[in-house]
């Protein structure tokens, strides 16, 4: 990583967050008509729109050098948070600043601290090799020659793309191009770097390549990182924090641990018998069976009183309580608190 | 050094690179761009037979014009035309949905930057291609052309300037689509408009006094008349730098347009889905 022995200068605005977010809103006016051919022509005529909020109003704060998760499904708003503080959109309301600066003005003096990696976009020259873009880079950004070869030949190395470096764009394959997406992306060392789905489409070996270099320049860098991505594993391997936003507001700021624990509606009790198998769907849902081991999803408030029914009524030599897999609690989030099961424990024995 | 002077020197390294890239993504496709040469003298070279077959007609010139006279006129239109291609307005409806733009907009560099480089470089490949094409039109139709010194220079200049005025105008042109989608009817009512009034279709001498006085306040003859009369047409030195001076004037217009409309249209960029 570059000028891994020297030790990096606190970030413009150290003091405070790197991003500050304050009742940020976006509003998109769109058009709407009905069906039909009697609709169109009617729309020549009188255009109706109507306005969509993507971001209603969201407040964070993000402390140099975080690594936060951004949750959300498609059209929540978090590509339109994103491309707020970017600087890519102007915001219909609310307030923004990234290293001190407000995005909107697009001053230099912040682009050319922070970058924006999309997952599905490519912006190297599609029919010459990446070496090229790396290039014009170095000139976009004024990089020192010496020290653009540097940080390009370790990430080049970090990444393991060896001569593909030199192959044209357009014979990579999906993976390959988002490496060098990515290399291009850090080649000027952000502060800031703005990740939308950066592993979306790509193996699992990719994807963790893409994650272990992400969590090595923020280890090494102290950039910070606001991270969108439908892949839990990315966000569990890199962020400690998460901010769940549905319909452009925010749901959830906080630990990814204590997400578990505000919305996992359910604990996963997983239980060994001396006698082998047996029916246990009268203390809740059985979810799995393996090798002797029976999994229940119970509801979390009653975890606790139907692990003393199981203990107290069943010959259990082992038994543990986990929270459900990531993946469920954020489809829980999202499908929000109506479909939350009884909490009430049920004792097959009285 | 300067902060000015740094900046300048950071600037032309962009368009040096700009250019380098833009020659090698042409090397890329050398048939394509022999192909694509080819094609474009078509359109000039059926001008220049239809002139030619007039003059014939009308005792050997028209207007002044003599077959020969057409044919330089023609040959060197060749040159102008690929020295006049630039970042089509077209681009721009492209540039937006494909998120293109988007990732331009990250770069702390403004984007007229990048599209005046680029196809800066791809004309040095054109001119290369271009001249073979040409040795060949001249031995086919023989024009008559006997340029002064002055006269080279200023053609030398002039398709620079017709290229940035070119470049300027229609990326200002170009930033409509922030405001509405589809604009390609616009762009074909500009285009026909530069057709009939630059000197690309007839040279602006043979049509009529109303229709020269319409372009006199016009861009368009700068960008392709001017050039090619001042290799072709022996005009005097006033014409010459009275030329250089009004494209001089026509590219600041456009940047100063384009540095008052471009935050502007940006402010309304909506970057939906990209």
């Amino acid at each position: 990583m570059p000028n891994a022995s020297i030790p990096n200068p606190p970030p413009e605005g150290a003091s405070g967050p790197a991003i500050r977010v304050a009742e940020l809103r976006k509003t998109f006016r769109v058009p709407v008509r009905g069906e039909g051919l009697r609709a169109a022509a009617a729309s020549l005529v009188r255009r109706e729109t109507r306005d969509v909020d993507a971001v209603a109003g969201v407040s964070f704060e993000i402390a140099p050098g975080e690594v936060v998760g951004f949750l959300g499904p498609n059209g929540a708003g978090k590509t339109t948070t994103l491309k707020m503080l970017a600087g890519l959109l102007h915001p219909t309301g609310g307030e923004a600043t990234v290293l001190g600066h407000v995005p909107s003005r697009r001053e230099s003096a912040l682009l050319r601290r922070i970058t924006m990696v999309m997952g599905n976009r490519n912006q190297l020259q599609w029919d010459l090799p990446a070496l090229d873009s790396f290039e014009l880079m170095r000139a976009i950004y004024r990089l020192p020659r010496d020290e653009f070869r540097r940080t390009r030949d370790e990430f080049v190395e970090l990444l393991e793309v060896g001569d593909l470096v030199r192959k044209p764009v357009r014979n990579l394959s999906l993976g390959e191009r988002m490496k060098m997406e990515i290399i291009g992306a850090l080649l000027h060392q952000p502060t800031v770097l703005f990740l939308d789905e950066p592993t979306i489409g790509l193996d699992v070996t990719m994807q963790k390549r893409i994650r272990t270099f992400v969590a090595e320049y923020n280890r090494r860098t102290g950039a910070t990182v606001l991270l969108t991505s439908h892949y839990m594993a990315d966000v569990q391997a890199l962020c400690k924090r998460v901010v769940v936003i549905h319909h452009g507001r925010i749901l959830f700021d906080g630990a990814l641990a204590a997400l578990a624990a505000d919305f996992g509606a359910t604990k996963t009790i997983s239980v060994s018998l001396r006698d082998g198998s047996a029916d246990l769907s009268a203390y809740g849902e059985v979810i799995g069976e393996d090798e002797g081991r029976i999994s229940l999803r119970v509801p979390r408030a009653a975890a606790a009183e139907t692990t003393t029914l199981l203990l107290r009524n069943l010959p259990v030599v082992d038994l543990t309580i986990e929270d459900p897999p990531i993946e469920d609690v954020i489809e829980q989030v999202f499908a929000g608190a109506s479909s939350l099961p009884s909490a009430e424990a049920v004792d097959p024995a009285s | 050094m300067s902060a000015a002077a740094a900046d300048a020197r950071a600037l032309l390294d962009v368009y040096l690179t700009a250019i380098r890239i833009a020659i090698a993504e042409q090397f890329q496709y050398r048939v394509a761009n022999y192909f694509y040469m080819i094609g474009m003298i078509v359109e000039p070279v059926i001008y220049l037979v239809v002139w030619s077959t007039i003059a014939a007609q009308q005792g050997g010139d028209v207007g002044g014009y003599t077959a020969g006279r057409f044919a330089a006129y023609y040959i060197v239109w060749t040159l102008v035309r690929n020295m006049n291609i630039i970042f089509t307005p077209y681009g721009w409806e492209w540039r937006i949905r494909d998120g293109e733009l988007s990732g331009m907009l990250l770069r702390p560099l403004h984007p007229i930057h990048w599209d005046l480089g680029y196809f800066a470089g791809w004309k040095f490949v054109v001119i290369v291609l271009w001249l073979p094409l040409a040795a060949v039109l001249a031995l086919i139709f023989r024009p008559e052309l006997a340029p002064t010194v002055l006269d080279v220079i200023v053609f030398a200049i002039a398709i620079w300037g017709a290229y940035l005025i070119r470049s300027v105008l229609y990326w200002l042109l170009g930033m409509i689509s922030f405001w509405t989608t589809r604009v390609g009817p616009l762009f074909e009512i500009i285009f026909t408009a530069e057709l009939l009034l630059s000197g690309r279709l007839v040279p602006l001498g043979l049509m009529p006094e109303w229709v020269q006085t319409i372009a006199d306040f016009l861009p368009f003859q700068w960008t392709f008349g001017f050039p090619i009369e001042a290799l072709v047409g022996g005009l005097p030195p006033d014409r010459l730098l009275g030329g250089l001076a009004m494209q001089a004037l026509w590219i600041t217009i456009g940047a100063v347009a384009i540095r008052l409309v471009w935050p502007i249209a940006v402010r309304r960029y909506s970057a939906v889905g990209n």
